[in-house]
């Protein structure tokens, strides 16, 4: 296994992997049988820690997950899923964006089953070294980004293409400059315009789902979700601050979202969870670009069948039942 | 459904419902700090007589002070939030949503009604900040849905008078859904020919600014208004330095374009009306 960035709950873990290669080093120039046994007891120990971390995940450690620095983002989905990708920039009213990506692709449904199909593709960007993650706002998209996206989202439709949307922020930028170029209406906009594209939209979150910077790019037909990535109204550390006033109770304030996919998938927020292998996406990515682009795969195909206006339709109901409310 | 109709004028609420103005005869005004008698607040529709400021207004002073003649019909009323998540934080939600209708005598942070302004029949939708900070959860969601859909089966305009701290932490994702099944509805009003006016009022901010809020063909606000995306200190924060004096009010929404008009509240009947004659045949 390729060395990782190690998250504090999976240390012991790691220790216990440190012994148990010590241990096989030393046996293999000494295949003592004592040796070869404790080396397996070991082995079996160590599957087990793994099993048990990783299947008991608290809702707080999968946030840490989803955030990982190593975990995969939208051009590295962008990447394995399509071919001839053509990034497009700016909104046409102010400038580029670099914390939202898109742009026209082909689809390579051929290897997930279907068949291959130019969409449009685009999503939130984050950086992986300090110079890009400036470069990408840490993933948090100014009005601009939003304006591109339902620029390039009306294209797609113009053009009777699909659009597939991968959801990975930690929230629309909080700036000066954002409130005075319309944060909020950029992203009410898409929202009542995603609502009535005439076209197919998958939506995928990937990632880090921070309420209206997610939801500004995820209306669709279908939401599928990342096993570890979460979807909420608030960040847990931000809800913390202002339910707990404290930044110290973010475990809780994680616990009380329920913000995790399948807390999601029982509130019927979103349609399909996508398998991530043991440990987090980033321990073998080409796992989850297969297991999503299946998934994408299989839900153009279902929603290609269908027209335009009974697409918006269903899209219009999927979004009335969301909630929970009694008739007194 | 449970409703029922104002058909006098003159009717008022008590003054428990309508304000968030102190207790006391003699009230010190948030605006301009002097002492100004209550009743002189109530009878100008909760405006400071000495220096304009909007006090807030709940739901129920809104549909009194814009029906016609006070007449109009209240609906989902039957409408109640559950605790979907179990959600705790300092305290149980379940407690809060009870503590909080006992103290508002509300339902949630949101009320519909129709009736008519300046004789066009018209849907109506306001919130009420009382209501843990008017945050959007999912019976706030629905009571607007349901408002902007009365309008489009019905062919009349919408009216949605905003305030808000911003989506229900308590719902989760539930919340945040919320914004899209709101705004999805105003794109089948638009495809109507409907208007949809917005009153943004103090204060109008995150996930609320940033739905249905935003969407109007016309947008009106109340003068100093609070209105933004993110709070003023979570922007302080991140750009590590003071905001300058009027940052996100409406006035500076106004400069920047995204608010049609300021309206002051003693003339926002006419205002309206007047907006509604020239909109509608």
């Amino acid at each position: 296994m390729k060395k990782t960035i190690l998250l504090e709950f999976e240390k012991p873990l790691a220790e216990l992997e440190a012994k148990l290669d010590e241990m096989r080093q030393v046996g293999s120039e000494d295949p003592a049988p004592e040796l070869l046994a404790s080396i397996e007891k070991l082995e079996q120990r160590v599957a087990e820690l793994r099993t048990s971390i990783y299947t008991n995940l608290t809702r707080w450690q999968r946030v840490q997950i989803a955030r990982h620095p190593e975990r995969p983002y939208t051009l590295d989905y962008i990447e394995a899923m399509t071919e001839g990708f053509v990034e497009l920039h700016g909104d046409r009213l102010f400038g580029d964006d670099t914390a939202l990506v898109g742009g026209l692709a082909t689809f390579k449904g051929s290897r997930y089953g279907t068949s291959d199909q130019n969409v449009m593709i685009l999503g939130h960007q984050k950086g992986r070294d300090t110079k890009s993650r400036r470069y990408r706002r840490f993933g948090m998209p100014n009005p601009e980004g939003y304006r591109k996206a339902l620029r390039l989202m009306k294209m797609a439709a113009k053009f009777g293409r699909p659009i597939i949307t991968l959801l990975d922020t930690p929230g629309a930028f909080p700036g000066m400059e954002a409130e005075e170029r319309g944060q909020a209406e950029a992203i009410a906009r898409n929202l009542l315009e995603m609502s009535r594209l005439p076209v197919p939209i998958v939506v995928a979150v990937i990632g880090e789902g921070a309420s209206g910077g997610a939801i500004g790019i995820g209306v669709g037909d279908r939401i599928l979700m990342l096993e570890n990535a979460w979807y909420s109204v608030i960040a847990p550390e931000s809800c913390s601050s202002i339910l707990w006033r404290s930044w110290d109770y973010k475990e809780d304030a994680a616990r009380a979202l329920k913000l995790t996919a399948p807390d999601l998938i029982e509130h019927g927020i979103i349609d399909e969870i996508v398998p991530e292998p043991l440990g987090g996406a980033h321990r073998d990515p080409s796992f989850c670009f297969t297991k999503l682009g299946t998934a994408i795969a299989r839900n153009l195909a279902e929603l290609s069948e269908k027209d335009g206006a009974v697409l918006t339709d269903e899209r219009l109901a999927k979004f009335s039942v969301m909630g929970a409310w009694e008739e007194a | 459904m449970s409703w029922f109709i104002r058909k006098s004028a003159g009717i008022k609420t008590k003054t428990s419902q309508q304000i968030e103005v102190p207790d006391g005869q003699w009230v010190k005004c948030t605006g301009c700090s002097e002492t100004v008698n209550r009743r002189e607040i109530e009878r100008n529709q909760l405006v400071c007589p000495k220096c304009s400021y909007h006090f807030k207004m709940s739901s129920i002073g809104y549909f009194d002070l814009l029906f016609d003649d006070s007449a109009y019909e209240l609906f989902d009323q039957n409408l109640v939030p559950t605790d979907p998540l179990l959600f705790t934080d300092r305290k149980p939600y379940a407690d809060r949503l009870r503590q909080t209708r006992e103290k508002t005598g509300l339902t949630d942070a949101a009320r519909s009604a129709t009736g008519k302004i300046s004789g066009h029949q018209t849907s109506v939708a306001a919130m009420d900040f009382g209501f843990i900070g008017g945050s959007m959860g999912s019976v706030v969601g629905e009571v607007i849905a349901r408002a902007i859909k009365r309008g489009y089966e019905n062919q009349w305009p919408v009216l949605v008078i905003s305030q808000s701290g911003g989506a229900r932490m308590m719902e989760g994702a539930l919340s945040l859904m919320q914004m899209a099944k709101t705004s999805a509805h105003l794109a089948k009003l638009d495809a109507e020919g409907l208007p949809f006016i917005v009153l943004l009022t103090n204060p109008t901010t995150g996930g609320v600014t940033a739905s249905f809020a935003m969407l109007g063909d016309l947008h009106l606000a109340e003068p100093g208004a609070l209105i933004g995306f993110a709070g003023p200190r979570v922007i302080r924060e991140t750009m590590g330095q003071d905001l300058p004096s009027g940052f996100q009010t409406s006035e500076f929404l106004v400069e920047k374009g995204f608010i049609d008009r300021i309206v002051d509240r003693r003339s926002l009947k006419e205002e309206l009306g007047h907006l509604l004659d020239m909109l509608i045949d």
